[in-house]
Parts: C-alpha cells; structure tokens; sequence
C-alpha cells in the first residue's frame, strides 16, 4: 500500500464487565435494568466522536490477557465463542464473534522483535478472548464490523517494576505506530483498563444498585482527577513521570501498561484529550478519554 | 517412590475424612509436551503414579484448591454438575488445547458454601456453563483421573485472603467433608517458587529461575519429606517474601488450606514424587499421608482460629478495628 497509515485515535476505554451488563446488549445472557450511566454515556459520546473519523481497524491492549513471557498478538482470523467473566460471571457471559487483523498484528509482533522485545502470536483457534478486550470492544464499537488486533499485558511491573514496564510499553508503542504506518491503514487504539483500582470486595444484592455505588478512597480520586487534569492539559510528558507513584497510590490498573503503550504510539501527544466522562465501578475509578491523532 | 501404598493413621489432629493430601504443579507442560523436556517428562511420570494412587485410594471426592483461580469477591466454588469446555491456556496456548468434561460433587459444593457461610466467610456458587475453570485444575483434573471417573469440587483462591481467613476456608472444607460424609484426597495446586525465566521457551534452561528460589524450593521440600506440613505452613509468609513474585496476592496459601482441611500438625509420612523446573518456577508433586507417628522439630508458633472476624497482622502486631481475628475484642492501647 503507498499511502502512509496512521493512528487516528487513542481512548481510554475502561473495560469493566459492569457497563456491557447495563447496557443490555443481546450478546449478554444476563440482564440488568440500569446501571453506571455516567460511564455508559462516556461511551455513546466517544462512539458519536468515532462517527466523524474514518478508520479500518480497532486495536485493543488489555490487561486480562496477561503473559508473563512476552507479549503476545491475536493471529487467528476469527474467534467465535462465549467470554464469562471469571470474577462477574453472574454479570459477564458474552457471545463474541469477531475479526482479527492477522497481517497487521504479525507486523507489529515482528517489528518488536526486532526491537529486542520476546513476543509470539497466538494461533491457537480454540483461544477464548478476555473480557478486557471484549467489553472495550463492545462499548466502543457494538457493531463488531471492523476488524481488531489483541495485544497481551506482559507482567513486567509485578516481575520488575513500573519503570520497566514504562521501557517496555515505549518500545511496543513505537513498533505498533511504525507498523501502522507501514500498513496504509487507519487505526484507532483502545488502552483497555481503569486509572484507580482499588475496589470493594463485596457488591450489593443488585448489582446496579447504584445508590451503593462510589470511589473506594478519597485518595484515589484525588490521583484520578489529578491524571484527568493532565490529559485535558495535554501534559503527557507528566503523565510519564508521575506514573509509577500514581500506579502504587491507587493499585492502578495502568500496571498493565495500555496507557503507556497508547501514548508512545501516538508519539506522546501534546493536544489535550477531550473527555468524555469519569465514573467508578465497584469504586474503582473509570475514565473514557480521547485523543485524536495528529 | 514408596511403593506400598499408605494407610492413613488418624490422630485427634487430622481430618479422619481426608485419605491423603497431594500439593501438585498447574503449568500444562506434562499434560500437553511430556516429551518437549526431560524435566516435564519427569513430571509426567510422576503424576501418573499419582493418578495410580489416587485410583487405588477410591476417593468418594478429589478436592481441589487452585492458586490458578483467583477470586477476589470472596470465595468462589465450583458448582456446575458438568461443566465442560476446551482450554487454552493464556500463555501456553502454543502447546495445544485441553478438551475436558469433569464431574462436580454438587452437594459437596453446596454444604462447603454453607459451611463457609457459617464460619463468617463470603462464598457463593458458582454454576455457569462455559465458566473459565482455571488451567491449574484442568491439568490436574485430567491427568489424575483422565477417565472422570471421580467426582471433583473446586474452590478459588481469593487473592486478598490472609492466613486466618484462608484456615478457615480450609476448616469449612473439612466441616463439609464430615456433613456429606465424603471420604476425599486433598489437593493444593500450585507452583513452589513462581519466578518465570523471561526468556523465550525454547532458550530456556531446565533450571530454577534464581538461586534464592531454589534453596527455599529445596527447604519446603526436606519439611515435606518429613510430614511437617504444618511448619511449612507457617513458614508460608516467608516463603512469599522470599520465592514469590505477586504484587497483588497477598500471600502464599495453598500450605495454610491444605494443613487446615488435613489437620494442622506434622503428623504425616511424606513423599515427594518430583520436583523439576518449568520455565524457572519450581514444580513439585508432593504427596502427605496422615500418620501417628508425628515428625520432631515442632515450629508451632501461630495461633489457631475457629470463625473468621478479619485478619490480624501477625508479625506486625496490628489489631483489626473490629477484632484481633481470632474472636476476641481489640484491646485499648495504653
């Protein structure tokens, strides 16, 4: 292909098997009658702004796909299957059917090796995807009418350290934008995961009970609003830097390094993210967040 | 290997319900490459002597406690009566897939709930066709009873569970075992050290992934050798600290289960069938029958407990706002 492909878009895209079950889509055996409306409506707003973009492929970190020897990229082209969730399985029991973009994951697969990173393809057809990629799929795109790509979450930050996972997530995100471009195609990434992640360990008798629903701890909010400040002030370089202590004050879940991949694609943008919306799920701390790209 | 196989012999300590307890490796290389290395062939082979075993010992029930199923809103236990799926493991997914159908022993399952419930845990059931039963007891479902010709019941590991807490989950086990009347082999799944070498698998050395790994591996295993489960129970913390790489488990528990539904002492006649690596974490078969003749070097320093009312910080000496975890009112502090 001659024309250089691009990124077009980055999101946050919080993937907790709460907002599929209280949107009720047909895929998902169990129903609610409500529930995390602050986060669903992030989403139709990040779906409407989708709208006026045009891209060919959704590409999806997440951290519930997580290897311990490298990263790995879904390379068969279609799975079919039922996800259950194996923490929410009363809330989580979706039938997927999707599309995997086998080429452009094996170039950026080879493009990291290069780089020196231990990665593999996942050719395995009977391989069951995780939630973390389903319900970031779901939210954003619900026609499943675009082929994706799946990255695992290699668990450099409980092996090592932050700062490890941070080298690695850079150099994943540079083989991911190069073989982007090499592509021709546009492509909008999904960094899969919440910002705080400390959360209860009991849920109320209704799960969308929602006058039970709130942040675990005041201190993670006030990490969370700080890292949202950051986002609409475009000050990614500080997002770097305060990563590792925002990640050990609130257990958050960027450890699994989405974030940080997503941001290195995009060549550390300097425009500031538009939000779309913030709000917990069993006090964790959800934020929808945007970039375009440049 | 001991040939003759034991005959338990049950002091006041021991859970006379329990025919013999087993601590056995989850990583799916014995059961989908026995011969990709000698050291998962080994391996292989030693859980097949373990399946022989656990076939001559006819147990009405296998028991599984898996630290490859993690579960964070309490505790969850498997309840569908078949469930059944193909595997593949997240990491090992090259290796090939699992097709299993098991056997669940639902009444087992209801009255470990219950019991579970009664001593103050969070528990639930869990009953949902296509559920992820985890790759630690699909591996050792199908290699010790390959035919399902046993019933099995399978109970998570709660991630944040601490010691008391997870004496008690093994004390609800054994509550249960007596109400149904099940006679039952005990299983703790789970690797020793868990330090993966990071390296691509086919460079990877048959070794143990750090020395330090290596010498506690080899500590646990000269204890359980000797039957004294109970010390390596307590040696659990430091175990963690130690050979352990979790950033979110709290600690290493699949020793504080298994001694408390078997019985907390070191009244047992060990024997360890294998111990090899499997990409630098350490994979041993252990298996721990109950005898009368208990082992010496008594380490007993913790204190037992009958209800969970929340943790108590041993080495620290915290006290919980609501208890010290063993049922009694926190004292003020002078």
């Amino acid at each position: 292909m001659s024309t250089k492909g691009k990124i077009v878009a980055g999101c946050m895209a919080p993937h907790p098997p709460h907002l599929v079950y209280g949107e009720n889509p047909p895929q998902n055996e169990p129903k609610s009658e409500c529930g995390w409306e602050t986060l669903r409506w992030a989403y139709e707003r990040l779906r409407d702004s989708l709208k006026e973009i045009d891209y060919d492929v959704l590409l999806v970190h997440s951290p519930h796909w997580r290897t311990q020897i490298g990263t790995h990229f879904l390379g068969y082209p279609e799975f079919k299957s039922l996800s259950v969730d194996p923490i929410f399985p009363h809330l989580f029991r979706f039938h997927y059917d999707l599309k995997v973009d086998v080429d452009l994951a094996r170039s950026i697969h080879d493009r990291a090796k290069e780089k020196g990173m231990i990665v593999k393809m996942m050719e395995n057809p009977d391989f069951r995807i995780d939630y973390g990629t389903i319900t970031a799929l779901q939210m954003t795109r619900p026609e499943w009418d675009k082929p994706i790509i799946g990255i695992s979450s290699v668990g450099r930050s409980a092996y090592f350290s932050m700062d490890v996972m941070q080298e690695e997530m850079i150099k994943l995100g540079e083989a991911t934008r190069e073989a982007i471009e090499a592509s021709g195609k546009k492509v909008v990434l999904l960094a899969s995961h919440s910002l705080s992640h400390r959360h209860f360990i009991t849920e109320p008798e209704i799960p969308e009970d929602m006058s039970q629903e709130h942040i675990y701890h005041h201190g993670q909010y006030l990490w969370d609003m700080k890292m949202i400040d950051l986002m609409k002030k475009g000050d990614v370089q500080t997002i770097f830097d305060v990563m590792t202590d925002f990640t050990e004050q609130t257990i958050s879940e960027c450890d699994g390094g989405g974030l940080m991949w997503m941001l290195s694609a995009m060549g550390m943008p300097t425009t500031p993210a538009k939000i779309h919306g913030y709000g917990t799920v069993i006090g964790t701390g959800n934020v929808v967040a945007e970039w375009r790209g440049q | 290997m001991k040939d003759a196989l034991k005959t338990p012999e049950y002091t006041e300590a021991h859970c006379k319900n329990v025919l013999k307890g087993f601590v056995l490796p989850g990583l799916p290389h014995p059961l989908l490459k026995p011969d990709g290395r000698p050291a998962w062939k080994k391996l292989r082979q030693a859980y097949d002597r373990v399946a022989k075993e656990v076939e001559a010992l006819n147990p009405d029930l296998i028991l599984i406690y898996s630290t490859y199923w993690a579960s964070i809103l309490g505790h969850q236990i498997q309840a569908l009566p078949n469930p059944s799926w193909t595997l593949v493991d997240d990491e090992w997914h090259d290796l090939g897939s699992i097709p299993y159908e098991f056997s669940t022993d639902v009444e087992f399952a209801k009255a470990y709930n219950q019991a579970n419930i009664e001593r103050g845990l969070k528990s639930r059931l869990t009953a949902y066709e296509g559920f992820p039963i985890d790759t630690g007891s699909v591996v050792c479902l199908k290699l010790l009873d390959p035919n399902n010709k046993f019933k099995s019941c399978i109970v998570s590991s709660n991630i944040y569970s601490d010691r008391a807490e997870q004496i008690i989950l093994g004390k609800g086990a054994k509550d249960a075992l007596q109400r149904t009347n099940r006679k039952a082999v005990v299983i703790s799944i789970s690797s020793l050290s868990n330090r993966y070498s990071i390296v691509e698998p086919e460079k990877c050395e048959d070794a143990i992934s750090s020395k330090k790994d290596e010498e506690w591996n080899q500590k646990f295993i000269e204890f359980l050798e000797k039957g004294r489960l109970e010390d390596v129970s307590q040696l659990s913390r430091q175990f963690h600290r130690e050979a352990r790489v979790t950033k979110k488990v709290v600690n290493y528990k699949p020793f504080w289960w298994l001694a408390s539904v078997m019985g907390e002492t070191n009244a047992y006649e060990g024997e360890v069938y294998e111990y090899q690596p499997v990409q630098g974490t350490g994979a041993a078969l252990i298996g721990l029958t109950p005898t009368a003749q208990p082992a010496p070097d008594l380490e007993f320093d913790e204190d037992n407990v009958e209800v969970f009312q929340g943790d108590r910080n041993v080495l620290a000496g915290d006290q919980e706002e609501s208890g010290d975890g063993f049922g009694r009112d926190e004292e003020p502090l002078q």
